[in-house]
């Protein structure tokens, strides 16, 4: 018997990443429709002091693997242990992040169990007649968007982009149970040598977790196009991200690319400056609270999506407003 | 040393449109290109290649309909040895835990020390081929990877992540699948254009695969997942547009908008 809604969390450094507990809060939807429990799944070295926090954000149970074998992302010793999970307890659904550890793991291990996987799902739904899971995702990068079902096979496997579905609350009365499970690892569950990690964090807070984008697209015209956009990022409190464009002419690092083939953003403002708004890119943004766009092309297909449409010129609206916004929210400070 | 390179043909999603009337897919006119990620992962073996061309092997294998011929002669013509198309309406309609078991099938018909896969192919973006042959084949698997450097009976590969990468040593056999920035791809020449048009390419069926795998496990009833429909993407509703505002009059829109959304 398959039952309840499993999430897989990631942690890197024992550090939860985001999307788990974004994952959380979709699964409580799905299992209180399908009355079921959210069960995280909680693999690395030492975890365990993190099972509180994912119960306040969702789960119902976590379920703990520790190893020092499984301190950084490895596929096999991972897959293995979510492995003997998903045999242990049969879960109905169970998701992951679409990140590079999340989109590496989850295929391994739905070719191992024999289901289905749905990758980079933007919406997940109960179907009230079936109660089968109705995963839709975009494909044809990103022009057309299909409803995906997994009928015969369990666990119905999704991944989702990190930035797609919303968080809970955390719930401080919620109570849960936690069950450690007992695995043993040898070196023979290691087949990669990891020689080295390079982190390439930079101080900069990755996009996905900004409440401000100011987003520069091909129309900024050169990486120095960047700085009057960097002022105004400055101003209020924003990161700055950019298209494709902006990204494969190396005038701003891959980690703040918006889109398809970079991050899918769905900050409070996202200010889209000289982005003409390819699919590729509306797919990563679209998403976003409020939308505004500056660009001087007035046909351009982001005016489609803003929620605010300046067709002009960024070289002159985008100083101005850095010039404004400096004394409105001075006015401001001053009231307070 | 033989490397396989799987590659896929793909329309260039880039230029992919929608028809505004009926809200379907046009097709026309799109042009079929090796998948980018593919195609990086084949330049990386030709440069392997480049360093002892007389042992090292490379064959290309790609799944899909005769057309996909096309995608081969195009890999020939970079340099790669060999080339196989899968092709059989048996193996139609497949998604990954199909597609990956049919070439799963037919690499055990090959000898390999190297497998190399994309990450993912433009029209499906899924990453997940990859990595469920490699686990169909029970070998050591490395996706995203950015740089690859053969050594006697290892590579040592950099794999991607988004805050860190790690440099890693697999032994051989070993499947990677390649990111797009791991090499610019190579023009084709003009001689082996013309020698990409004499070679052979070998095309297998079904029945030249079928003792190595598992039939109920191909094409749309070996599938596990099924398209229960496809739509295209709804706009939201329209927004405020302004093309008759002096940069002033601009910047301070923005900031009403914003002061409405209780933004600041």
């Amino acid at each position: 018997m398959y039952k309840d809604v499993f999430v897989f969390i990631e942690q890197r450094d024992n550090l939860l990443s985001k999307v788990g507990i974004e994952l959380l809060g979709k699964a409580r939807e799905l299992a209180d429709e399908r009355k079921q429990y959210v069960v995280a799944v909680l693999v690395g070295e030492k975890v365990q002091n993190y099972c509180d926090t994912l119960i306040k954000h969702g789960a119902d149970k976590v379920v703990v693997v520790e190893d020092p074998i499984l301190k950084e992302y490895m596929t096999e010793p991972y897959t293995k242990a979510v492995y003997h999970i998903i045999e242990t307890y049969k879960p109905e659904i169970m998701l992951f992040g679409a990140t590079s550890i999340g989109r590496d793991l989850a295929p391994r291990l739905a070719a191992r169990v024999h289901t289905g996987l749905t990758a980079d799902c933007t919406k997940l739904e109960i179907d009230p007649e079936t109660g089968l899971l109705m995963m839709t995702r975009p494909a044809f990068g990103g022009n057309l968007m299909a409803t995906i079902l997994c009928e015969n096979h369990r666990p119905q496997m999704a991944t989702v982009r990190p930035g797609v579905m919303e968080s809970m609350a955390k719930d401080e009365k919620r109570t849960g149970e936690i069950f450690i499970e007992e695995m043993t690892f040898s070196q023979e569950d290691v087949n990669v040598e990891i020689e080295e990690v390079i982190k390439t964090e930079s101080k900069k807070k990755d996009i996905t977790e900004a409440r401000i984008l100011v987003s520069a697209g091909r129309g900024i015209g050169g990486p120095e196009g960047l700085k009057p956009l960097e002022s105004f990022a400055q101003v209020i409190d924003a990161e700055v991200s950019s298209s494709r464009a902006v990204v494969d002419s190396d005038w701003i690092a891959k980690d703040r690319q918006v889109g398809q083939t970079g991050k899918t953003v769905r900050p409070e403002v996202y200010f889209a400056i000289g982005i003409s708004g390819a699919v590729q890119h509306l797919a990563g943004m679209e998403e976003s609270d409020l939308i505004i766009a500056v660009n001087k092309d007035e046909k351009a297909p982001i005016f489609d999506v803003a929620d605010l449409g300046i067709v002009g010129d960024l070289n002159e609206i985008v100083p101005k407003l850095t010039e404004l916004m400096e004394k409105e929210l001075a006015i401001k400070e001053d009231i307070e | 040393m033989k490397i396989v390179v799987c590659i896929k043909q793909v329309p260039d999603t880039n230029v992919v449109r929608l028809d505004p009337v009926t809200n379907t897919l046009i097709r026309e006119g799109v042009p079929s290109i090796i998948n980018p990620d593919d195609k990086a992962g084949l330049e990386a073996a030709l440069q392997i290649k480049d360093t002892n061309p007389e042992e090292i092997e490379v064959t290309v294998l790609t799944m899909g309909p005769p057309q996909a011929e096309e995608a081969l002669r195009e890999a020939l013509a970079m340099g790669a040895d060999h080339a196989i198309l899968l092709t059989d309406r048996a193996f139609g309609g497949a998604d990954t835990w199909a597609t990956s078991n049919t070439i799963a099938g037919a690499l055990r018909n090959l000898n390999y020390d190297l497998i190399i896969t994309g990450r993912q192919a433009i029209d499906g973006d899924t990453a997940q081929v990859g990595p469920q042959i490699a686990e169909h084949l029970k070998l050591p698997q490395v996706s995203y990877v950015e740089n690859v450097e053969p050594g006697e009976d290892y590579i040592r590969v950099r794999r991607q992540f988004e805050d860190r990468y790690h440099i890693l040593k697999v032994q051989l056999p070993c499947l990677i699948t390649t990111l797009t920035e791991l090499s610019e791809p190579r023009y084709m020449s003009i001689g082996k254009i013309r020698d990409a048009y004499e070679k052979e390419i070998t095309i297998w069926g079904l029945a030249d695969i079928e003792d190595k795998l598992d039939k109920a496990n191909l094409g749309l009833k070996g599938s596990p997942t099924r398209v229960k429909k496809s739509f295209p993407k709804s706009g939201k509703g329209v927004g405020e547009k302004y093309d008759d505002l002096t940069s002033d009059e601009a910047a301070q829109k923005i900031i009403e908008k914003l002061k409405e959304k209780y933004i600041i």
